[in-house]
């Protein structure tokens, strides 16, 4: 690439602040705003006018939020080791078995997801009131992975046919059943686009909100999002934003430390030295 | 150490025969090469061998038993693959031992055939590192290694140089015949499209060609009697010197092949040419020279040359060393 001007090269970072200023502003609100209580809250400014953690203290303080949060990682935690479980080894037998429908099978994955949430949601709920499980985490954990799952077999099935073939059958030579070569040679292989699919349904489940408010009923299995929604003030006019965003703040947290973390862990080239290259 | 017989194999995918029936034994302790132009099925034929592929009609017997539906893992078979094929997260030592794990062999067992392997390949100071940080020569040996910790009854290298630069293809060429020598009685089975490969490294010589074998045997006999047209023209560097019409009708037959080195100057001799290309080996040289053929004829000469381009010559082929092919390509003898 050519040297850019020094006009360019401002242009280039303001377009950089722009964007970023964009994308960061609604959730630097909510965090300002989280601090501030009373009228201070309906003010629009840019700098926060006070500093106080009431809103936090009544967001831990209320009946059931911890509850909430603890539901949401559980729940969040075993669609994500479901999906992946189902997705890898659903994915070897679509990238690497050879069998007629294979290409059939693989659109009609994709076109599962292509529905929008709300057309499924009534057969969805008679499907969870058949299996007994309405009101309980279950009803969750198996309506997310279904979601989740399209989007990780596909994005896995890409993944493994990429996978040097020459790998695999010397694994069949030295004796290892499919079972082994998914686990202890193709899992290691595979680990970045785990931990990003993994990633990616962690963060759909934890932020899924239809679904969440139409399967439970009872205050202690909300997760999340259907709590902090549900909030409620001191009389019914009242909305509690003061609350609404230290609980945001409160959720969303997690999931920034958690990219934070495993953005150091998706390193592509893992495969490099297996085979020529 | 297995006795490998192939009786009518055939293989095809779908409608496609790629191996189109083949029958052959291959010895206890023989090194055999498979040869030939790509596509010519000895890739395939290979995997069969190993049980990667299921063969489609006839039967593979090792030491007399049927294998047709054995896993590969359990018909004592290694394999090296051309482009190594190592598990990329394992250390050295663990890509050796993976095959033996697997077998749940006893740590102690495991650690002492690496460990055997490793020093006869001289390997051992890499047992620690990963595939990545090895040269592309130490990782054909590596590879190799895992072969020779799983102790096979026979050994199968499918292109195993090929990816190795030419002053390292010698070399592993060399280790590896060496590595038959020193392991005694290990049956091996080498795929090359490379002929010097073939040539160097075989007791006995298989070239394949269009999923048929065209000729097998010992490398002298294939470079002296070629039992085809292909044959004499696949097998030698440089190529069989092929003279047709009236060159070929003298000496009552389609097409004449003679090899460079018996390709005789002098006064006497019977076509005349012209001299268009010298190569100077060093040790020995060639000589492109213009008879009005389809090709210039070469000519193998010791030493260097004290002929210059544009020089008139006469040629002719030394009579004890003619190849005569009929129309079919078939030797008339």
């Amino acid at each position: 690439m050519s040297r850019r001007t020094p006009f360019w090269t401002v242009m280039f970072y303001l377009g950089v602040a722009l964007i970023v200023l964009i994308a960061v502003f609604p959730f630097y609100y909510a965090v300002m705003t989280s601090f501030e209580t009373g009228t201070a809250i309906f003010s629009p400014n840019i700098l926060p006018e006070m500093f106080s953690l009431d809103n936090y203290a009544s967001v831990m303080n209320g009946r059931n939020f911890i509850r909430s949060v603890g539901n949401s990682v559980l729940i969040a935690g075993v669609t994500v080791v479901c999906a992946l479980f189902l997705a890898v080894t659903a994915s070897y037998a679509l990238a690497r078995v050879r069998f007629r429908g294979r290409g059939l099978l693989l659109m009609t994955i994709l076109a599962v997801s292509m529905f929008p949430q709300i057309a499924v949601l009534s057969g969805l709920y008679e499907l969870i009131k058949l299996f007994g499980i309405y009101n309980t985490p279950f009803a969750l954990m198996l309506s997310y992975t279904i979601f989740t799952l399209p989007f990780t077999v596909w994005v896995l099935t890409t993944f493994m046919r990429d996978l040097p073939v020459e790998i695999e059958e010397a694994a069949i030579v030295d004796g290892a059943t499919p079972w082994i070569i998914i686990t202890q040679v193709f899992m290691p292989l595979l680990w970045p686009a785990l931990v990003t699919t993994g990633l990616l349904a962690f963060i759909g489940a934890w932020n899924e909100f239809l679904f969440a408010l139409t399967f439970t009923i009872s205050e202690t299995e909300r997760t999340v999002p259907v709590a902090i929604a549900l909030l409620s003030g001191a009389s019914v006019q009242e909305i509690p934003w003061g609350p609404i965003m230290a609980a945001s703040v409160i959720v969303t947290v997690p999931l920034i430390i958690l990219v934070l973390i495993f953005q150091r862990k998706i390193v592509a080239g893992l495969t490099a030295g297996g085979v020529k290259g | 150490m297995a006795k490998i017989e192939l009786k009518n194999v055939k293989k095809s995918y779908g409608a496609v025969d790629v191996i189109k029936g083949i029958d052959l034994t291959i010895e206890k302790g023989e090194f055999m090469v498979f040869v030939g132009p790509s596509g010519c099925g000895k890739s395939t034929l290979l995997r069969l061998v190993s049980g990667l592929e299921d063969i489609t009609t006839g039967d593979m017997l090792f030491d007399g038993e049927r294998v047709n539906d054995i896993l590969p893992s359990e018909r004592g078979i290694a394999m090296v693959f051309q482009s190594y094929a190592l598990y990329p997260h394992m250390k050295v030592y663990d890509n050796m031992a993976f095959g033996m794990k697997l077998a749940k062999s006893s740590k102690e067992e495991i650690d002492k055939r690496v460990r055997e392997a490793a020093k006869l390949l001289q390997i051992e100071h890499l047992l620690d590192r990963l595939p990545k940080q090895l040269s592309g020569g130490q990782r054909q040996r590596v590879a190799i290694g895992r072969a020779i910790t799983r102790d096979p009854r026979v050994f199968l290298f499918d292109e195993p140089l090929s990816n190795l630069d030419a002053a390292l293809r010698v070399q592993t060429r060399l280790e590896i015949a060496k590595l038959h020598h020193q392991m005694g009685n290990v049956t091996m089975i080498y795929v090359t499209h490379d002929q010097v490969e073939a040539m160097t490294l075989a007791d006995r010589i298989a070239v394949l060609r269009d999923g048929r074998l065209e000729q097998v045997g010992t490398p002298t006999e294939l470079y002296e009697r070629p039992n085809s047209l292909f044959v004499a023209g696949f097998i030698g560097s440089p190529k069989m010197n092929f003279l047709t019409g009236p060159f070929a009708a003298a000496h009552g037959c389609e097409t004449l092949g003679i090899r460079s080195e018996h390709v005789v100057l002098g006064e006497d001799q019977p076509w005349a040419g012209e001299v268009l290309h010298v190569e100077d080996l060093g040790s020995d040289h060639f000589l492109f020279i213009e008879l009005g053929a389809s090709e210039p004829l070469i000519c193998r000469r010791p030493g260097k040359t004290d002929i210059a381009l544009g020089t008139k010559v006469k040629v002719g082929p030394h009579p004890d060393h003619l190849h005569r092919f009929d129309k079919d390509g078939k030797p008339l003898r």
